[in-house]
């Protein structure tokens, strides 16, 4: 557990010490993710024998569990800021009815236009009959 | 009384206060949210915002003073960012193969929210500076306030908007792909990502580790994208 805790910051920091050292418009976090990729394909790649060298917990599953329990909470990580928007709710008021309009037809343009462009180019590359693993 | 009170003083202090009203709040609402069967309008960060809103409400307490206490929370948010790497390694091989209408699908989506953002918002006569703060408002809170910083918005609206999307996003993607009969989980996901980043990721999880997947790939391609598209958007069409 705490190795895994280790890894994951480790990643982060790494990440975010990329992010603005060098610029760039990614957030350190999601660079973190492509080491953490980098490190399960690591791992994994029986030639260079890294799970002889790692604690036990980064090799026996413990950091997929420590992963999991992460990502099933995640809603609850968007709680403080949320509650924070409760209480600034009065920058709205000025143009409350037109954000609304703003938000919620850009919201659904966004979801329809992305989920139809991904279905159309899936069908052509993927040949028809198949619909994704569902 | 006074002994009661100097208590109250002690523990609203204390982050454990705060901490525990988050946890607590949240789990009710995860439970509300289970007994509803998932339904998308019981949206668990809706319901922990509302319930927890409504306490620092009755208390009076002060957002900074929460925050003491809810920053533990808050700070997982990067950890949890970083781990989403777990289910697209494990599901490398569904993903390589579906890169193609991935990388389609995010460049029409990037555009099409910018374009409708900035076509809607002069439609109603939203002022600039305003428009600023809401053209990166689907990308991960973050990242959009640094893109609303740099083009002269402001970053506080900003994160409203963005946090406001994400809920919206949330709650109306199933209700949409299944007025749509669309099945395809990978699909589902990435639209909820692009068009919700993380709100729209949690969403995603609930439904279908796949879609979950695929949500996080979208919020992480879109911020870089929108990163890029907005200033030139902004540019084009002022």
């Amino acid at each position: 557990m705490i190795a895994s805790l280790a890894l994951i910051l480790l990643a982060q920091l790494v990440g975010e010490a990329i992010a603005r050292g060098a610029h760039v418009p990614i957030p350190g976090p999601v660079i973190g993710m492509g080491l953490m990729f980098g490190f399960l394909l690591l791992r994994d790649t029986p030639r260079f024998g890294l799970p002889r060298f790692l604690p036990k917990p980064l090799t026996d599953g413990t950091l997929e569990t420590t992963a999991r329990g992460l990502l099933m909470n995640l809603s609850l990580m968007f709680v403080p800021a949320g509650v924070g928007v409760v209480g600034r709710l009065d920058l709205l008021r000025a143009q409350g009815v037109k954000l609304a309009i703003v938000l919620v037809v850009s919201t659904a343009l966004s979801l329809l236009v992305t989920v139809l462009v991904f279905r159309a180019v899936a069908a052509r590359v993927e040949g028809p009959g198949r619909d994704g693993e569902s | 009384m006074s002994g009661d009170f100097s208590l109250w003083v002690y523990l609203a202090k204390t982050p454990l206060l705060w901490l525990t009203v988050t946890l607590t709040a949240y789990v009710l609402a995860d439970r509300i949210a289970a007994a509803t069967g998932r339904h998308p309008i019981a949206n668990p960060v809706l319901i922990t915002v509302t319930l927890v809103g409504g306490v620092l409400a009755l208390t009076g307490t002060a957002y900074p003073v929460y925050f003491e206490g809810a920053q533990f929370v808050h700070f997982l948010l990067g950890p949890a960012t970083v781990v989403l790497a777990m289910p697209l390694y494990e599901r490398r091989a569904t993903v390589k193969r579906a890169l193609v209408p991935m990388l389609t699908a995010l460049a029409a989506g990037a555009a099409t929210t910018l374009a409708v953002v900035i076509a809607l918002a002069r439609l109603l006569d939203i002022p600039q500076p305003v428009l600023v703060s809401l053209a990166p408002k689907s990308v991960t809170s973050g990242v959009a306030m640094g893109i609303a910083e740099a083009l002269g918005g402001d970053p506080t609206l900003t994160a409203i908007l963005v946090i406001l999307t994400g809920i919206i996003g949330a709650i109306l993607v199933t209700p949409m792909m299944n007025a749509l009969k669309i099945h395809d989980m990978r699909a589902r996901g990435f639209a909820a990502g692009l068009a919700a980043h993380g709100i729209g990721t949690a969403r995603a999880f609930q439904v279908s580790e796949v879609a979950g997947t695929f949500a996080g790939i979208a919020m992480g391609l879109n911020a870089f994208l929108t990163a890029i598209l907005a200033p030139l958007a902004l540019h084009l069409l002022f």
